[in-house]
């Protein structure tokens, strides 16, 4: 286990899942609170073809990831709330239309491509300084905006319409969330791919809005639910020489189904 | 009956309103005074939650004008305490009962303040009024219909509202709760709220409201507490059979024969 620790890339391993955690925790939980599972998914797709075209331009697939995110979070955002009909088709399409945008411009990128596919399948273990800050810079944007406006948020998620009676600032959260959703995504993308991205940010807060009635109480043990799949998907992928994404995936999953198992048990548990 | 002049909370002249393909309301004309306490009845989808839906600002009308508190209902909404038709939203959203109450103490300019004790004090005091207090750790979703309808009530009266717009608010709640959410509104419009309250209940209607008015796509109201001949069997529509449905007797014969 010390062994384990002075490797350098098993410290930024570490460093990313603590980081990661608490976006997931935090934006899952809202995420979660809002049913908008299926806008993140195609977040998260769409922002492949953002990674795609970042690789054929030869800058840095984060920036494109990032642009891509963004623009598919708000896009989507605004389709979830003023169309009427169809907005899962919509969001369906969107989601297609990033992904295949992404592969045909990794077809037309001449030479070596393995690095495109940890942005579908997720490698926490080649995370590098400029990632870490990143997700630091992410992680600081988050927590601030959620703490500012954590009443608010709470209120606009259970009670929309309540909240605008009052005259809370509805569009203009909503916008600040899906952004932070766009963010969250490209970050969570790095660690578990953008294949898995929905898992991670929504069992986590999942199993904590099944016990607990609190919203914060339900970030924190999100975060530290992420983080103990994080790492323990990091461990089993690097013993077992398994796919980090995957493994941290599955650990997740088993967690989920435990859970839930475990909740219809004790209909009445306590905190 | 002789009127008291006193001061207009929400005005609306001409007010033509609806949906994207139907008008629901046509030409109707309101004043609500100050320290009024309105019952509104009216047939399934005679536009009720529609009309409270457009003096909160929730809807855009199509013509007319609608001032509250003197301003456009966007701005003069802060002092409506609104309790809506049915939880529309999520009923397995985890909170706890005294946070859906303080909910009402927020408003778009405390957005960067804390909340204090004072308004901790505020929700104690409406979750007692309802009943509620024993159930203020409770989650939501561990309520009944009935309670929820009372948190949500006392959510409306933790804005401190001078007008409180209620919409069915005592559908699922038991008799006796609901002639105890009769009596404490009843009190809340003696201390000075106006109320103006949707409801099927036609005896309540008549034992605890000053004025009665009657929709469907028109109102009937005249300011006056009677329910006219002319609410009932002129082209309004308004439900003759809910009278029916609400007189003591019947309500008591159902109930015998039920034992
Ligand atoms: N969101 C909506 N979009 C389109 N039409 C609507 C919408 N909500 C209501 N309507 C229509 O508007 C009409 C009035 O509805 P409203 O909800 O105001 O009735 P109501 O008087 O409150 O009825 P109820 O007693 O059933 O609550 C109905 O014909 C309904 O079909
Ligand atoms: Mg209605």
């Amino acid at each position: 286990m010390t062994e384990l620790l002075s490797y350098g890339f098993m410290q930024n391993a570490l460093m990313a899942a603590v980081l990661v955690s608490l976006a997931s925790g935090i934006i899952g939980t809202l995420v979660v609170l809002k049913r908008m599972v299926f806008i993140s998914g195609g977040v998260a797709h769409t922002a492949y073809g953002g990674v795609g075209l970042a690789f054929y331009l030869g800058v840095n697939p984060i920036f494109g990831a990032v642009a891509f995110s963004l623009t598919a979070s708000f896009l989507m955002g605004y389709v979830q709330r003023k169309t009427r009909q169809r907005q899962d088709t919509l969001i369906g399409v969107m989601w297609a239309i990033g992904m295949a945008i992404g592969i045909i411009f990794a077809d037309l990128t001449p030479g070596y491509k393995a690095d495109l596919m940890s942005y579908l399948f997720g490698s926490i273990l080649a995370v590098t300084n400029t990632d870490l800050l990143l997700m630091l810079a992410v992680d600081i944007l988050v927590i601030s905006l959620v703490a500012l406006f954590y009443k608010e948020l709470q209120a606009t998620a259970f009670d929309e319409t309540f909240a605008r009676v009052r005259n809370l600032p509805v569009d203009l959260l909503y916008v600040i969330l899906v952004a932070m959703i766009g963010l969250s995504v490209v970050m969570l993308m790095r660690v578990v791919g953008l294949i898995m991205i929905i898992a991670l940010l929504t069992v986590p807060a999942a199993i904590g809005a099944m016990y607990l009635k609190n919203m914060k109480h339900i970030m924190w043990l999100a975060t530290g639910l992420s983080l103990i799949f994080t790492v323990g998907g990091l461990l089993i992928s690097y013993y077992f020489n398994l796919s980090s994404g995957a493994t941290i995936i599955l650990v997740s999953g088993a967690f989920y189904l435990g859970a839930l198992a475990l909740h219809r048990f004790c209909q009445r548990c306590p905190e | 009956m002789t009127e008291i002049k006193s001061a207009t909370q929400v005005e609306i002249k001409n007010l033509f309103g609806g949906y994207d393909n139907e008008t629901v309301l046509e030409d109707i004309n309101l004043t609500i005074h100050e320290n009024d306490f309105i019952g509104l009845i009216g047939p399934n989808g005679g536009g009720k939650t529609t009309l409270l839906k457009i003096i909160l600002g929730l809807l855009p009308y199509k013509k007319g004008s609608v001032l509250v508190m003197g301003h456009p209902p966007q701005k003069g909404r802060q002092h409506i305490g609104y309790v809506p038709q049915f939880a529309i939203f999520d009923s397995d959203f985890p909170i706890s009962v005294f946070d859906v109450v303080k909910m009402g103490r927020l408003s778009g300019k405390r957005v960067f303040q804390r909340l204090t004790n004072e308004d901790d004090a505020i929700v104690e005091e409406k979750l007692a009024w309802m009943d509620m207090l024993d159930f203020k750790n409770r989650g939501i979703r561990e309520l009944s219909g009935g309670q929820r309808q009372r948190v949500y009530i006392a959510r409306a009266l933790a804005t401190e509202p001078e007008l409180l717009l209620l919409d069915e608010p005592t559908v699922s709640v038991d008799f006796e709760t609901r002639t105890k959410i009769y009596e404490l509104l009843h009190d809340i419009n003696r201390q000075g709220v106006t109320i103006l309250m949707v409801s099927h209940d036609l005896n309540v209607i008549s034992s605890y409201v000053k004025t009665i008015g009657c929709l469907n796509r028109n109102l009937h109201y005249h300011g006056k507490k009677e329910i006219t001949e002319e609410m009932l069997k002129s082209g309004y529509n308004c439900p003759v059979e809910l009278i029916a449905h609400g007189l003591p007797h019947r309500v008591l014969a159902e109930h015998q024969e039920g034992r």
